[in-house]
């Protein structure tokens, strides 16, 4: 087993509520580019985080090797002594430092805690060159292009001699020019014997460039191709990523849908600190009464973002485009106007956008609506407690009494918190982000029949999932999304999982 | 998890002694404070052999720290909602000056400049509203500049020199004392009078609030605590009516007092607007995303706050009955650390107004026994530093607990 550079053993990896990995059994072979794939929630970064010491020993059980010896990380700094170095999607260089600062944070080529800029700059110039990287060693990060900075992160992991090297979708914010190169130095790193793995939705990068293909599914590894053995298809890897049972996840409903409730057009929104970038180009969707409309697209499709955008331009910037309701044009400009057109947007990220956690359930759940609640003015207790148990009840929050804070809640029912503010807040349409993200399965069939009944009453619902499987089950129709665009249009009928995951993996279409 | 402060646990166990104990650690953080204010009162009672508890004494405390205690009300809103004022020393001493120039330079109308004095604190809280609700500078920076702004304004008002006197009417907002109805020699009835209705309206208030509390199904304290608690404070006050009866009764600055006080625990408790500031101080982002508008609540925090500042300036400048270049210099500092050691977080989100109050008469007994102890000001910084530090460690060391 000298081929053999990494090994995880039987890696079982729970979080509250959630199994995140179950039994992950996962290997590397020396010298080799290992690609990861799986759905997004498949488990990938969970995994990466064991190995990287994110979550020390401990916390997981199961084993690890490496170079043959048994290794138990406490810390990132200890899994980068051994050799080990990972890229996060998100880059961790410190903006306003030099390219010399940031490659040797932590690593200072320094004497007596003084810093040898002359060794310290020369070696960054080797670093660079060794990644094709033609920058003054003095440039700061901040004026730098996201291509250029993700080549920084690798010779700033080569700096720390790297034996394997882990890039968590190195080339999911990168043009195709870039990504080519960083393939191509993927591939000069493999001859010099450093072992990469590539997590990736790129299912053409990855067939391209990969020696073997893990495909996570649900925490749990559901098999290991050889490409050099096989001829692999992305066909073929998109099956393994999404085969599954899908019967009796989803409560059933009779869908009785009307007309248009709710209807965007022409919507475009840019990034609001970098100006050119259009996080929502010339979106148009629409919403019938008592549909659930599925809004399929990876993280970063820009699926939130143009949700957003149209909830009272709660992000971006310079947006343009009209909002229907019943036909009418309506003015969704500020937060408050969109509530006051009955529009309700649940975030996908409670904690920090769609609770105070430091208040009661009471208080979350009453405060986008407190009008309801008081009269000139003040607040009646009485008539906010009554509302407040009464939707306890409805959604079943499983809680010692609505006067609990909100951070001692489970995640799902924090969420079940947060709908229970926007169905007090009495809305004609819904869009729901992420409902189900982080909770476990009892809980999110509990949201989907939430959910199902509002559909049943009439209103409008937006969902927007990365789990395949929900978006179908849940969904009338269904939306795709990449890059700010919606790609793809089709009824639940019609679509798959694989038709789903080919409008979003399809190449770049050629701009017409 | 752990569940904190509910009462659910107390009365689930059995036997009082046990009950007592757990009254006590669900309601330390609330009641820590009051205790250790009374501690210190019981502390410098002895040590300056009773004169701390001297009508005379207890009068002067009140008439030192209504100024605090009425910036304090707004600080507290600041403060709940995430940021500092550093610039109500200064915006005081400004708008005390422009007080004494409307008066004594121009020989305008008491009234009159009261009420432009008050516009002129709204205007300047506006101002640095503005840049810190819309603009996004940090109120750390905005409010920095203001106590520099403003400071430097009252020196060019004043010209150096004090301004005075005022008008006697204007003088007895801080000086005077209502009157007697009753006449009595050598004692205050009316004060006594006024104590024994604000005690009924209390008790009335909780006895309501409780009877609420049951009819919604709500765990209550046990009986004999509310009994006890009420006895407790009809005590301090009646107890504090005698002693202001005892000397020339209630201070008119205490009649301004008392109401806003009243109102400001009434807004943070009861009403939308309040509702929304904790909102917005616990997650600025959800609250706005839950159709909050932030900016414009903040702004007018400030402006609050302004406002407050404007009338401690003018109650200040009547006490010295003069505008003079150095007062209120200092004073945010008092007013944040009441704030702090009455138990508000310095992320926002989290505080009281009663809190506050307690806070600030914790700096104005330690300040005044420290004074009349003969301490000089130099250790009265230094000790007072240090029990901030305390208070506000003893408060961090009991979330941490509770999470």
């Amino acid at each position: 087993m000298s081929d053999v550079i990494l090994e995880m053993r039987n890696i079982t990896k729970t979080f509250p509520g959630v199994k995140a990995l179950d039994n992950v059994t996962f290997s590397v072979k020396q010298g080799e580019i290992h690609a990861l794939v799986g759905e997004n929630g498949a488990g990938k970064s969970t995994l990466m985080n064991v190995l990287s010491g994110v979550y020390p020993y401990g916390s997981y059980e199961g084993e690890i090797y490496f170079e043959g010896n048994e290794v138990r990380f406490h810390n990132i700094s200890q899994s980068e002594e051994v050799g080990l170095v990972i890229i996060h999607q998100e880059l961790a260089l410190i903006p306003h430092l030099s390219i010399t600062e940031n490659l040797f944070l932590g690593n200072e080529r320094s004497k007596n805690g003084i810093i040898d800029w002359n060794e310290s700059i020369s070696r960054t110039k080797e670093l660079l060159d060794q990644v094709g990287l033609h920058e003054s060693p003095n440039t700061l990060i901040t004026n730098m292009g996201v291509g250029k900075q993700q080549l920084v992160e690798i010779a700033k992991a080569l700096a720390k001699r790297v034996k394997l090297l882990i890039l968590d979708e190195p080339t999911a914010s990168l043009n195709e020019t870039d990504s080519e190169k960083l393939l191509e130095l993927l591939l000069q790193f493999k001859a010099r014997g450093i072992a990469s793995i590539l997590i990736s939705h790129k299912l053409s990068e990855v067939s391209k460039v990969a020696d073997s293909i893990t495909i996570l599914r649900d925490g749990a590894t559901i098999e290991t191709l050889d490409t050099h053995k096989d001829v692999i298809t992305e066909d073929r890897i998109i099956r393994g990523m999404v085969g599954r049972d899908i019967t009796h996840r989803f409560p059933p409903r009779e869908s009785k849908i009307g007309d248009v409730i709710f209807e965007v057009r022409d919507w475009n929104a840019f990034h609001p600190l970098h100006a050119h970038r259009k996080v929502s180009d010339n979106v148009n969707i629409h919403v019938r009464r008592g549909e659930v409309v599925g809004i399929a697209g990876l993280m970063g499709a820009g699926r939130t973002e143009l949700a957003m955008s149209i909830f009272g331009r709660a992000y971006g910037a310079h947006i343009s485009g009209k909002a229907y309701k019943n036909g009418q044009e309506i003015d969704v400009s500020t937060i408050n106007k969109a509530i006051a057109n009955g529009l309700a947007y649940a975030t996908e990220d409670r904690k920090a956008y769609g609770l105070i956690l430091i208040e009661q359930i009471k208080d979350n759940i009453t405060l986008s609506n407190l009008e309801e609640i008081s009269d000139a003015g003040v607040i009646n207790e009485p008539k906010e407690l009554t509302v407040t148990r009464e939707y306890r009840n409805k959604l079943n929050i499983k809680c010692s009494s609505i006067l609990q804070l909100a951070v001692n809640l489970s995640g799902g029912n924090q969420q079940k918190v947060v709908l229970s503010k926007w169905l007090f807040a009495n809305p004609d349409i819904l869009i729901l982000d992420e409902p189900t993200r982080g909770i476990d399965v009892g809980a999110k069939f509990e949201i989907y029949t939430i959910i199902n009944r509002l559909a049943s009453e009439g209103k409008g619902i937006i969902l927007i999932s990365s789990e395949l499987p929900e978006i179908l089950g849940m969904s009338d129709r269904i939306y795709v999304m990449r890059n700010g665009k919606i790609v793809g249009e089709l009824p639940a009928k019609e679509a798959s999982q694989e038709k789903i995951m080919t409008y979003i993996m399809r190449k770049q279409e050629v701009p017409q | 998890m752990k569940i904190p402060a509910t009462m659910n646990e107390a009365t689930s166990r059995n036997g009082i002694l046990s009950n007592l104990t757990d009254i006590f650690r669900n309601n330390i953080r609330e009641y820590g404070m009051l205790i250790a204010l009374i501690a210190v009162m019981i502390f410098f009672q002895i040590r300056t052999d009773g004169i701390l508890m001297k009508p005379v004494n207890i009068t002067n405390l009140v008439l030192q720290n209504s100024y605090v205690i009425i910036m304090a009300l707004g600080m507290l809103l600041i403060i709940v909602s995430g940021w500092i004022d550093l610039s109500v020393g200064s915006v005081a001493a400004f708008v005390g000056a422009i007080a004494g120039v409307m008066m004594v330079k121009w020989g305008w109308n008491w009234a009159l400049t009261i009420l432009l004095c008050l516009i002129v604190g709204g205007l300047i809280g506006a101002w640095q509203g503005y840049w810190v609700a819309y603009v996004k500078i940090p109120a750390f920076i905005v409010t920095l500049a203001g106590m520099l702004i403003f400071r430097g304004l009252t020196l060019v008002m004043v010209r150096g020199e004090a301004i005075g006197p005022f008008p006697v009417p204007f003088g007895r907002m801080s000086t005077g004392f209502i009157p007697d109805f009753f006449k009595m020699e050598g004692f205050h009835l009316t004060t006594i009078v006024i104590g024994v209705i604000i005690s009924i309206l209390l008790i009335w208030f909780d006895v309501r609030t409780r009877r609420n509390q049951l009819k919604y199904g709500f765990e209550v304290t046990p009986f004999y605590f509310f009994v006890a608690k009420q006895v407790l404070i009809t005590a301090a006050i009646m107890g504090f009516c005698y002693l202001m009866a005892s000397y020339k009764g209630i201070p008119n600055v205490l009649v301004i007092m008392f109401p806003f006080v009243a109102a400001y625990a009434f807004l943070t408790n009861q009403t939308v607007i309040g509702r929304r500031i904790f909102a917005m101080g616990g997650n600025e982002k959800a609250a706005r995303l839950s159709g909050v508008n932030t900016p414009r609540l903040l702004f007018l925090t400030f402006v609050n706050m302004g406002v407050l500042a404007a009338l401690a300036g003018m109650i200040v400048a009547a006490r010295l009955n003069s505008a003079t270049p150095n007062a209120g210099e200092g004073f945010e500092l008092d007013v944040i650390a009441a704030c702090f050691i009455g138990g508000a977080s310095a992320s926002g989100g989290i505080g009281t107004i009663i809190g506050a109050v307690v806070g600030a008469f914790f700096i104005g007994v330690m300040n005044n026994g420290m004074s009349i102890l003969g301490v000089g000001i130099d250790w009265q910084q230094a000790i007072k530093g240090f029990v901030l530090l305390i208070a506000v460690f003893f408060d961090v060391y009991n979330k941490n607990k509770s999470v």
